[in-house]
């Protein structure tokens, strides 16, 4: 047991499962509104955009702290990610459209902030099923090139978002710029700067001793 | 549809409006003192005083009312934020007294109305209407007020009035949500004359026989319950009388996606969503949306011969 207190992986997994645990005090306390439908959607879309954003900083915070273990996290915070993104989808399946294949249908097909909000979440579908080491081995470098998929899937997330707001484009605009930065981190220039700042303001020994 | 018997709803299944208001109440003074008091929005003065005289009317629907604490809290109200629950949050700072509202344009009889005259110029009547939210989500609020019509004539349009506008307060004091330019300021409203004149057209001044909260647009707002909900602007203080079709907030900002008309019609979706259904507020399964927002009977003639499509 100690062990695993110790273990941040055992922290982060709580941490993530937080969002799920308040909608369910919320919603047996009758706290969700007066529309709970459009609250679960929204509080679950959001925090799938958010785990899309948090797992997309690994590799930037990794190359500015150097940190090269936070890698270890990342798959956790993919497949959370995946999670938020699932119960979304039900969401909208179930409690929105209850099942009404002929609606939904011509919701994917008729609006675009669904149209790509759908395409985001059948992409995220590969991902999530080759998380797994076996997985990883199989597909050598092929797994990384599918990977690579996460930078349209969180474009496709954003424009999701941007479409689909009435009129304030304030949250839409400001999970935008953070993938801009985020992207912008894994550019040569980005990457270079990153490097720059941490050779500046991290010791030299001490850069030694964390890659070491 | 209308000449129905009241709505059959018990009274146990929705939250009386005293006692909804005692608790927000004891939870805002909770809260008060929590802050250090005086700090914060005080919670409006008028709203929830029982009007006094409101006569019944035969506009009832056989609907469930929408509970007032849902009426009350989850309100688009773009001046006091952008949020549903900014308005309940925010719309304190609003002051509902003095208040006046200018008639004014192409009419003989121009004037400047006190609130407290206004509502004296008719007698209030309760009528319970649909609300459909442009979002696809609707309501049924028992409204308290007059028609607008009551007005229209004590003000005499002369011929070159063929549309009303309909205008906002603009006071980024008493509305803080008119700080963020999310819409141009003030929030700008208009109707055809007929339709300003249609008998269903309300001023509406409370809701559950009670003061209109500030949230909902206290102390003077429209009620037009066959066309979206932004139609009916809230806390009026200016109606102008003019010859040109006025430009709403809501066409300025998005002309392809907001007409001058906006009635309710399932078939003509918003470019970035179905209104073919709604939810009601308080119920799982969604609905079908109804054409002019089931007010067809007393208003389609209003609109023989247009192009629905093209006319939004």
């Amino acid at each position: 047991m100690g062990a695993a207190l110790r273990n941040p992986k055992f922290w982060i997994f709580g941490l993530c499962l937080l969002p799920l645990l308040r909608l369910i005090v919320l919603g047996v306390g009758g706290g969700l509104g007066a529309n709970p439908i459009e609250f679960i959607t929204r509080s679950t879309g959001t925090w799938t955009l958010v785990g899309l954003l948090v797992t997309l900083s690994v590799t930037p915070l990794r190359r500015l702290t150097g940190h090269v273990d936070l890698v270890r996290y990342r798959r956790m915070l993919g497949l959370f990610t995946f999670f938020y993104a699932s119960l979304h989808f039900v969401t909208y399946i179930w409690l929105d459209q209850f099942f009404d294949p002929a609606a939904i249908a011509r919701d994917i097909v008729k609006r675009p902030f669904i149209t790509v909000g759908f395409t985001a979440f059948v992409l995220l579908i590969p991902l999530a099923s080759t998380s797994t080491q076996a997985m990883m081995r199989r597909l050598g470098r092929r797994w990384q090139l599918l990977h690579r998929l996460i930078y349209p899937i969180a474009v496709l997330g954003i424009i999701h978002y941007l479409w689909l707001v009435k009129k304030d484009l304030t949250d839409p605009l400001m999970y935008g710029g953070i993938l801009v930065l985020l992207l912008a981190g894994r550019l040569p220039w980005g990457v270079a700067l990153l490097q720059a700042t941490r050779d500046r303001w991290l010791p030299a020994r001490d850069r030694t001793r964390r890659l070491g | 549809m209308l000449n129905r018997p009241p709505a059959d709803i018990s009274p146990s299944e929705i939250t009386p409006p005293e006692i909804y208001r005692d608790r927000r109440r004891f939870m805002q003074g909770m809260g008060a003192l929590a802050a250090g008091v005086a700090l914060g929005a005080a919670p409006d003065a008028e709203a929830g005083i029982k009007l006094a005289g409101v006569r019944d009317s035969a506009y009832k629907l056989d609907e469930k009312n929408t509970p007032y604490k849902d009426v009350t809290t989850y309100n688009n109200f773009y001046e006091f934020g952008t949020g549903k629950d900014d308005p309940a949050d925010r719309a304190g700072s609003l002051k509902t007294r003095p208040w006046t509202v200018a008639v004014e344009g192409a009419v003989r009889r121009p004037q400047t109305w006190d609130i407290d005259a206004l509502l004296k110029l008719a007698p209030l009547e309760e009528r319970v209407y649909r609300m459909r939210c442009v979002e696809g989500w609707s309501m049924v609020i028992p409204w308290v007020g007059f028609p607008l019509n009551e007005l229209i004539r004590r003000a005499e349009p002369t011929g070159n009035a063929k549309y009303v506008e309909f205008i906002t307060l603009d006071d980024p004091k008493q509305m803080p949500g008119q700080r963020s330019r999310v819409l141009d300021w003030p929030y700008v409203e208009g109707l055809r004359l007929d339709e300003a004149m249609h008998p269903l057209t309300l001023l509406a001044v409370g809701l559950y026989g009670e003061v209109l909260p500030n949230q909902n647009g206290a102390p003077i707002r429209l009620v037009v319950p066959w066309k979206y909900g932004f139609k009916s602007a809230k806390s009026i203080v200016k109606m102008r009388f003019v010859e040109k079709q006025p430009t709403s907030s809501w066409m300025a900002a998005l002309p392809r996606e907001y007409g001058f008309y906006s009635n309710v019609n399932p078939q003509v979706d918003h470019p970035r969503w179905s209104q073919a259904k709604e939810r009601r507020i308080g119920e799982f399964l969604k609905r079908d949306t109804l054409m002019f927002n089931g007010y067809g009977e007393q208003v389609a003639s209003l609109y023989r011969g247009m192009d629905l499509k093209k006319f939004f």
